[in-house]
């Protein structure tokens, strides 16, 4: 661990105590789990202190653990942030799961980083994650009347609907997809040292 | 004395089938006669889920992908890519890869940049330049071609270095119906040795090229009463907007992942970066023509370095890379190797890493979540361009409706990473 990550993780551990839930340092990065309560917090001061000061919020990505397999995670829905300081020259990221898996919830960032605005919409239209106290939480990607949230695990990868044109109609119509789903190599995950790079 | 004519707003559809939109941007523009009042983009008309469809492929078969995502920095976007999953194994990469890659990080920057300004200025009245800029993007897509095989999606950089090392001779133009024997000969004499004396004579011919956009645009006149004071941000707009790339460094901010937290071989190599002073679209311009006159320097350096030093372009370690072909021909651990990794794939440690790179357009990042098994858990793709465009109402915002193209322009969009 350089001394750079080092002192982030201390001032980070110092600073907010409690409300970290989890603090991990790897492969020369810094994540920080808080809870949906602290969140909004925890960023405010994350971008206001002169020990952080992440003036950028580089990336907002939501994330559907509902069938992971590489550790034990209580809650299904979470939103991952990538900040940067460009006056130091450092990176982190903020983690923090929603409540409740049902419809999850979390506070927005736009009044803190504008560019969450954008990010924000997708994690909204991909995974159905509300934000409160965004201004415009309008789908962004997806189809004009879209149903559903493409990006969860459970919403197969060719999706319930597929359009054409309907020649006596005159116009596009949505029908039931046609296309069956397959799965060209299978999704295995091996025990701990399968295939790991050091005994190649 | 009359009344004043009644004054409508109307709101108007720009795109998205509008050729300066760049692709495939509906904008929908509330103006006040002629001045824009609010601009909303609606994106998405080209987003093919790249990210989950990567979650059902093998981590090496979504490296083609990346090619998709902006179809006009092709490798900068397998670079980051590769770049994550190598993170996440804890892999060198052998130096000669290192130095192939940044050749060619820097190569399509040029092409990016050549892009951006030829068609930028077309956009906004000056039709030479793009023709100009094509001209030399030919030359830079045949050294794709040579050293992939395909002149825009490359699919050249594999996690573990690059695919195969440079090629030792360069395809020749043929006689045919529509060109002579003549032309033949000029347009292979300097093809007649190997990739890298070709790109080599390129570097030599490329800043007079430079020279040559510059006496077309940069004081031209009316390049600049289209530009000038146009598209204005201030460096801490630009920071809370999201901005980066030449978009940030256009507004004064020195910010350059290549210097600031280099990757691959960046801090080895000897090179500026341009920063804007007033963050208009004309200074924003001048950075990227001075970027290309930049990585010009690059490509050199990285030229002379290769020529010197041989040696491995990709990992050894067979659980991540494929054996050459003919070991596997020869030795049963080679086979099996060779059969579980086009079959299965690799086997990527559960963790999680961001991996940004400086590409043409900005930082694109590629956010890998791992579970432990062949394919990735969760992949995000941030991609510049669609910060970027987010800032459009922002920065078009009492501007006059011909600036929004020149707005649009300067942004630099491609649909492809924008939409992913």
């Amino acid at each position: 661990m350089s001394e750079k990550l080092e002192h982030l993780s201390q001032s980070l551990a110092n600073r907010f105590g409690e409300q970290l839930k989890e603090i991990v340092v790897a492969r020369n990065e810094v994540t920080v789990v808080v809870a949906a309560s602290d969140y909004l917090a925890v960023a405010q001061a994350l971008r206001d202190e002169p020990d952080f000061r992440f003036e950028q919020l580089v990336d907002l990505t939501g994330l559907d653990y509902s069938s992971f397999s590489g550790a034990e995670i209580s809650a299904r829905f979470a939103v991952s942030v990538h900040l940067l300081s460009l006056g130091n020259n450092q990176r982190l990221r903020l983690r923090t799961f929603a409540d409740d898996d049902s419809f999850p919830v979390l506070s927005s960032l736009v009044e803190l980083w504008p560019s969450a605005n954008w990010f924000e919409r997708e994690a909204f239209d991909l995974f159905g994650i509300t934000f409160v106290g965004h201004p415009d939480l309008r789908r962004i990607l997806t189809d004009y009347g879209f149903v559903g949230y493409p990006f969860r695990k459970d919403f197969p990868v060719t999706g319930y609907v597929e359009m054409r044109y309907d020649q006596e109609l005159g116009r596009v119509v949505y029908q039931p997809v046609t296309i069956e789903p397959r799965e060209n190599t299978p999704r295995i995950v091996r025990d701990e040292n399968y295939g790991n790079v050091g005994n190649g | 004395m009359s009344e004043m004519a009644e004054i409508r707003n109307y709101t108007i559809n720009f795109g998205p089938q509008h050729p300066s939109a760049h692709g495939v941007l509906r904008l929908v523009l509330e103006l006040d006669g002629e001045v824009v009042e609010r601009a909303d983009p609606h994106i998405g008309l080209l987003h093919r889920g790249t990210e989950k469809l990567a979650e059902t492929r093998t981590w090496v078969q979504s490296v083609p992908y990346m090619d998709r995502l902006d179809y006009v920095s092709m490798m900068c976007n397998e670079h980051a890519y590769c770049m994550a999953i190598e993170r996440l194994l804890g892999l060198e990469v052998p130096l000669r890869a290192q130095y192939i890659r940044v050749m060619f990080d820097e190569i399509t920057r040029i092409l990016n940049h050549l892009l951006a300004v030829g068609t930028h200025a077309l956009d906004i009245g000056a039709m030479t330049m793009v023709l100009y800029t094509f001209r030399e993007r030919e030359d830079l897509m045949d050294a794709y071609e040579a050293v992939s095989g395909a002149r825009m999606h490359a699919a050249y950089y594999r996690p573990g270095g690059v695919y195969r090392d440079l090629p030792d001779r360069m395809p020749q133009y043929e006689v045919s119906k529509w060109k002579s024997a003549k032309t033949v000969a000029e347009l292979n004499e300097n093809r007649q040795g190997s990739l890298l004396d070709f790109l080599e004579d390129f570097t030599s011919r490329f800043p007079k090229y430079v020279d040559e956009y510059e006496t077309l645009l940069t004081d031209n006149r009316i390049w600049k009463q289209r530009t000038v004071g146009i598209g204005v941000v201030s460096p801490e707009k630009a920071m809370a907007l999201g901005f980066s790339g030449v978009m940030l460094r256009g507004s004064g901010i020195e910010w350059d992942i290549r210097k600031k937290q280099p990757y691959e071989v960046y801090d080895q190599l000897d090179f500026d970066i341009p920063v804007g002073v007033e963050g208009d679209c004309y200074d924003r311009y001048l950075c990227r023509i001075e970027e290309m006159r930049q990585s010009n320097r690059i490509v050199k350096q990285c030229i002379d370095w290769l020529r010197r030093n041989p040696g491995p372009v990709i990992s050894g370690n067979h659980k991540v890379a494929p054996p050459s072909r003919e070991r596997m021909k020869g030795s049963m651990e080679e086979l099996i190797h060779h059969f579980k990794l086009f079959t299965e794939g690799m086997h990527v440690p559960a963790g999680e890493v961001y991996a940004p790179v400086e590409h043409p357009k900005g930082e694109f990042g590629v956010y890998a979540v791992s579970d432990g098994a062949n394919k990735p858990y969760r992949l995000k793709l941030r991609s510049p361009g669609f910060a970027h465009l987010s800032a459009m109402d922002e920065m078009s915002r009492g501007h006059m409706i011909a600036d929004v193209v020149a707005i649009i322009g300067t942004m630099d969009i491609v649909f492809g990473d924008v939409d992913r």
